[in-house]
């Protein structure tokens, strides 16, 4: 009950990412539901597992710190101005967000799924967010948005991965969030030289050829 | 004569207590900002002082220019009277009283938006304009509320659906009826009901060219309409029907006092949106109430 009721407060920032006009604001609901994510393990098990303090903690420090911390130092260090940019605009992302949860929720009655998880909402979270972070990926302008994006589908995969918390080792866990962490890097490198050579982080810049 | 009694006295509730409701409103925002701010009881004042005036009509009006003020009073009190004061019950209920509901607002709506563009006024066709296309998106919203509560309680009986606590999603319902009732009534994000500055107006600017006891009229049907959102919004939100008559009226009470309160912090810490972001903010309350009645159908079909 617990589980379900977190999920659904990330279901809820999945939308305010689709709505939010501002940078930070997007970059903040990404944020909140890494944490919220992060925390979401300790409610799975019943008694108290090293492994998965492990990951929580891991997660909560990755995704709630690290990862905002270095997208902000990108838009700081990139000096853009802080609107979202939508290629698909406010209302109708969050349109196609919503349908998308409705959606999940409708599919996941109809997928084959473990007695223990038929109750809970954590495969239709799972797709809703995946979801979210397609519309954020196809229907965003700015780079960083995108990566917002990026994340939220991340989010989204982890939240798949939980169905599976007590097989998975710790090392694959970890492994992935440091890929995740590098991604992130590597991406603010590129946001930068974006920056540079265009002028700016419009990405539809970056589709005409020049010498 | 017991029921006459009962009548009359739901006629008093109805007809004596909303014009309470904005001047607490006003007591609100003047205390948070410091001032003193206007008596409690100034909108019987207003009421009182406009019903002695005259009438003054322009000549290009046909008479539905003061027909229009009385439809809307009279089809907004008739859907009060639908509504059941917590354990009291209703004057009047049947099965399927909440579409009749939901249609004497939309007809209320109607009739102001026809008075507002009777005297071909520019400035009253766009208030009536705006009005009606904000609605299309709160009437979806008030819509889905009402399906969430019918899907709950398995009823569309407003005095069944409104009284038992309507479960898990009960505070996506609480945040989307709230914003519903913000728009419906023109307040502040939406509206705001001080500004006398037409380009921004939508509720304020319909009746412009009202005056003397049809805009009385419409001033107590504005207000009417707030008590009957806020008691509503109080009824789908706690278990008013579901306890003891005294105390279901003391916590409607509240309930409407709280509503009342949280308007008027509203209205003193936020801006009014610019009309472009408004459908946003509509739209994300039909979304609230959309996932409460997602959360009601989940809930009834995993406890079935």
């Amino acid at each position: 009950m617990n589980l379900n009721v977190l999920i659904g407060l990330a279901i809820g920032l999945n939308l305010v990412a689709l709505g939010s006009s501002r940078l930070p604001m997007l970059i903040r609901s990404m944020s909140a539901q890494g944490v919220l994510l992060g925390v979401m393990p300790i409610f799975l098990v019943s008694e108290f597992d090293w492994h998965v303090a492990l990951v929580a903690l891991a997660t909560v420090a990755g995704k709630g710190l690290v990862i905002p911390g270095l997208l902000r130092r990108a838009m700081r260090a990139v000096s853009i101005e802080r609107e979202v940019e939508p290629i698909i605009g406010f209302e109708v992302s969050l349109l196609l967000g919503a349908g998308a949860t409705v959606g999940a929720v409708v599919a996941a009655r109809w997928l084959p799924l473990l007695p223990e998880h038929s109750g809970s909402l954590l495969v239709p979270g799972a797709m809703a967010t995946m979801a979210t972070g397609f519309i954020l990926l196809v229907g965003r302008v700015k780079a960083i948005a995108q990566v917002c994006g990026y994340l939220i589908l991340e989010n989204g995969i982890y939240l798949f991965g939980l169905t599976l918390i007590k097989s998975t080792p710790v090392l694959v866990e970890a492994g992935v969030l440091l890929d995740v962490t590098v991604g992130v890097f590597v991406i603010g490198i590129i946001v930068d030289r974006i920056q540079r050579a265009f002028d700016s982080l419009d990405t539809r810049k970056l589709t005409a050829l020049r010498e | 004569m017991s029921e006459v009694l009962d009548l009359l006295s739901r006629l008093a509730w109805w007809l004596l207590l909303p014009p309470l409701l904005p001047g607490i409103i006003n007591k609100v925002k003047a205390w948070t900002a410091g001032r003193r701010g206007p008596p409690v009881l100034q909108l019987y004042y207003d009421l009182a002082r406009l019903w002695k005036k005259s009438v003054v009509q322009s000549r290009v009006t046909s008479p539905a220019f003061l027909a229009g003020p009385a439809v809307t009073w009279i089809a907004i009190m008739a859907a009060a009277m639908l509504v059941p004061l917590g354990a009291v019950g209703t004057a009047l209920s049947f099965r399927g009283d909440v579409v009749l509901l939901l249609y004497l607002l939309a007809l209320a709506r109607f009739a102001t938006a026809w008075a507002a563009m009777e005297t071909g006024s520019a400035f009253e066709g766009m208030g009536a304009a705006r009005e009606v296309s904000f609605s299309v998106l709160a009437e979806a919203a008030l819509i889905a509320a009402m399906l969430t509560l019918s899907v709950q309680t398995r009823s569309v009986s407003l005095s069944t659906m409104l009284a038992p606590f309507p479960g898990a999603g009960v505070v996506l319902l609480a945040a989307g009826l709230f914003t519903v009732l913000l728009a419906e009534n023109s307040r502040v994000p939406f509206d705001d009901p001080n500004t006398h500055l037409e380009l921004t107006m939508i509720h304020e600017v319909m009746v412009l060219d009202h005056s003397g006891p049809p805009l009385a009229v419409i001033l107590h049907g504005a207000a009417l309409k707030l008590l009957l959102f806020s008691v509503l919004l109080t009824e789908s939100v706690l278990p008013v029907g579901a306890i003891t008559p005294i105390a279901g009226i003391l916590l409607l009470i509240a309930g409407v006092l709280t509503t009342t309160l949280g308007i008027g912090l509203v209205e003193s810490m936020m801006a009014r949106f610019a009309f472009r972001r408004v459908p946003l903010l509509l739209l994300t309350a039909v979304l609230l109430c959309v996932f409460a009645l997602l959360v009601a159908w989940q809930g009834g079909s995993v406890g079935a």
